[in-house]
């Protein structure tokens, strides 16, 4: 039995390391292609804080739903997203998630739930709560996350969604990644309140704040708000602390920190801190470097098969704008 | 055929698109267990269950982007706004969210959602309560935007709403919300989206209305036919995309052009309307295009007021034979 419940902790840390380490290894990858001027427009990595996406997603099924944000990378990752057609759609070609007409914040994928990062901020978490209406109506035990910054936590969207959850009961998990600069300003400007998790009593929900570095700790809280929305007990919001390496947007001169924050918080890697619990043990320790080196591997090959892939066409600029264009209208 | 109210037909939409298709989910302020602030959707949650008809909070931008996400996610919602003015609380999810995300996915991802609205005009309601802002949503691709002027139309054009996989506005009159008119029996009935109707044939002068409009488009061309000029009655009823082809038959046949609007002029669906006209229509023009809308001001409250604000009948009329004069000179 003590075998066993070690060989499950072993899978699952290797798993979370796995999808860590490939959401790492997608931003590093992006980054520098920006970097060296070969991704046009804008970005926003999540480097730092890819323990709240694989925590998170690992207890949710592919028919679950998410909706994430303009640094939504790691969480389309960690929910089943391509790496090549996000790559793809990132530079701009026609074999990108969204035929490179939407670019780095709009990944959206029915088939592995993702019903869309988004531009706004705030305006993914009633879409979530749509995706958690549509799952309480199907009766198959589905539920929803909605995952934002602490900036949406200033929006009204937020507290209508939390209010309304509450009221149906919504299988729903609000997941707020705080990491603690909303665009060029600390979030001391933002939020009246201490917590973002003091906003769940209001609501009547249950409200949990803990570590977002420990992914573990994220697994685990995790768990229990998607168990009990999956079993009927409504909606929760979770709070998970943590901190982005890169500015809001690459490029950004982060004047609003000194080098020295950042540097505390680059010694919390959620990745060596995961791999620091199997340090003792050599073989595990080495499994993990070879997961690493496979990550960035795969996102290399991501990177040149993107690269190799064609631009984006202008005859697809108006394709796609309906589903059904009215026979005769505008773009029949 | 049955002779029926307007929101009687709207009720009756309802009931049957919700008895058609499961997916079918209706939620908004009021709708459930007080039946709909109008009695639009009077009956419904007594047949079909509090999950299928529901009440919301409100929070008009939530529960519209509930409505995208569940529509994203296989149902088929219709979200209910009270009243048009308040739709600009839902914009962000209406054009920032619904209207492009097949475009922004390449087509993974189809809206199939309805948002209806009632436009308050004409009843007292005051600068909040009264708008006209079909202009807003006609100008936003991915939306579809229709506006019944009559009972069967508020029916078909609904119930088209509803089985189309694109997001469709549907405008809704207060001001002619007890009007009776004939509706048919077929459950399937349905109005099709982008096509105009020419409500009454004439050969002179086109004047194009929609919505609120309508009846005193028609009781001017009555009143013009009584002085010897034929009007054209040609009913928008979808107002994106608009029918440029029946307008430009229209315009070929009568060579003008009257455009009938409760909505402010500048930016609207009738200087659109114009636009088509100067364009593609210019060599059809025997005379300058007019407008006949209200002037560039919230709708105010006082009757008087507010009387003087909507054009009306004699309006229509003056300016058709405004633009018949340069004929006869």
């Amino acid at each position: 039995m003590t075998v066993q419940q070690d060989t499950d902790t072993t899978t699952t840390s290797r798993r979370l390391y796995r999808t860590m380490a490939r959401i790492r290894q997608f931003e590093v990858a992006a980054s520098k292609l920006m970097a060296t001027g070969r991704l046009p427009g804008t970005l926003h990595v999540s480097i730092g804080q890819e323990a709240v996406a694989a925590g998170v997603c690992d207890v949710l099924r592919r028919d679950d739903h998410i909706t994430t944000t303009h640094r939504g990378h790691g969480h389309c990752l960690a929910k089943g997203g391509e790496p090549k057609a996000m790559m793809a759609e990132l530079l701009g070609r026609e074999t990108g998630y969204c035929g490179g007409r939407s670019g780095s914040m709009h990944i959206a994928d029915p088939a592995a739930g993702i019903l869309g990062a988004n531009a706004i901020v705030g305006a993914g978490i009633p879409i979530a709560l749509g995706g958690a209406f549509a799952a309480a109506r199907q009766g198959r035990g589905g539920v929803a996350v909605a995952f934002f910054g602490e900036g949406a936590v200033a929006q009204g969207v937020f507290h209508e969604s939390l209010n309304l959850a509450a009221l149906w009961k919504l299988p729903i998990v609000f997941v707020c990644e705080n990491n603690q600069y909303v665009e060029l300003t600390p979030v001391s400007v933002h939020l009246a309140a201490k917590h973002v998790a003091d906003h769940a009593a209001p609501y009547g929900i249950p409200g949990a704040r803990g570590d977002g570095n420990d992914v573990t700790a994220v697994r685990r809280a995790a768990a229990e708000a998607v168990g009990r929305a999956r079993e009927g007990g409504g909606p929760s919001l979770l709070e998970c602390l943590t901190y982005r390496w890169h500015g809001h947007f690459e490029g950004d001169p982060q004047r609003y920190r000194d080098a020295a924050e950042v540097a505390e918080w680059k010694a919390a890697d959620p990745l060596k801190r995961l791999a620091a619990t199997v340090s003792g043990d050599p073989s595990q320790a080495a499994g993990f470097t070879a997961i690493e080196d496979a990550a960035r591997r795969e996102m290399a090959d991501a990177v040149a098969a993107a690269e190799a892939d064609p631009v984006a066409s202008a005859g697809s600029i108006t394709a796609h704008v309906y589903r059904r264009p009215v026979p005769g209208g505008a773009l029949a | 055929m049955s002779t029926v109210k307007y929101w009687q037909a709207v009720n009756t939409a309802l009931h049957e698109e919700l008895e058609r298709d499961e997916s079918v989910h209706l939620f908004g302020e009021d709708v459930g267990m007080p039946g709909g602030p109008f009695a639009a959707t009077r009956g419904l949650r007594e047949r079909f269950g509090e999950w299928r008809v529901r009440d919301t909070p409100i929070s008009e931008s939530t529960f519209t982007g509930m409505a995208v996400g569940a529509a994203m996610a296989g149902l088929r919602p219709i979200a209910e706004v009270m009243y048009f003015d308040f739709i600009t609380l839902a914009m962000d999810q209406l054009v920032n969210q619904a209207a492009k995300m097949s475009y922004m996915s390449d087509g993974a991802f189809a809206v199939p959602l309805t948002v209806r609205t009632l436009c308050g005009g004409h009843r007292g309601s005051g600068p909040q309560h009264s708008q006209s802002l079909e202009g807003w949503l006609a100008a936003v691709p991915g939306l579809k935007v229709v506006w019944g002027g009559t009972p069967a139309d508020a029916k078909g054009l609904l119930k088209a709403a509803v089985r189309d996989d694109d997001p469709v506005i549907v405008i809704e009159s207060l001001s002619l919300w007890t009007r009776r008119g004939e509706v048919p029996d077929d459950p399937d009935h349905v109005v099709p989206i982008g096509a105009g109707l020419i409500r009454r044939p004439g050969d002179d002068v086109t004047l194009v209305c929609w919505g609120d409009t309508v009846p005193s488009a028609l009781e001017a061309a009555e009143a013009l036919a009584a002085r010897g000029v034929g009007a054209e009655v040609l009913d928008l009823r979808t107002l994106s995309p608009v029918d440029e082809a029946l307008i430009l038959r229209s315009l070929d046949k009568t060579g003008r052009l009257v455009v009938v609007q409760d909505a402010q002029g500048p930016c609207s669906v009738g200087s659109e309307v114009i636009r088509l006209a100067a364009t593609d229509g210019f060599a059809s023009l025997r005379a300058p295009a007019a407008q006949v809308c209200p002037p560039f001001a919230p709708v105010p409250f006082a009757p008087d007021l507010e009387r003087a604000y909507y054009p009306g009948p004699d309006d229509v009329v003056s300016a058709a034979l405004g633009t018949i004069e340069g004929r006869d000179a």
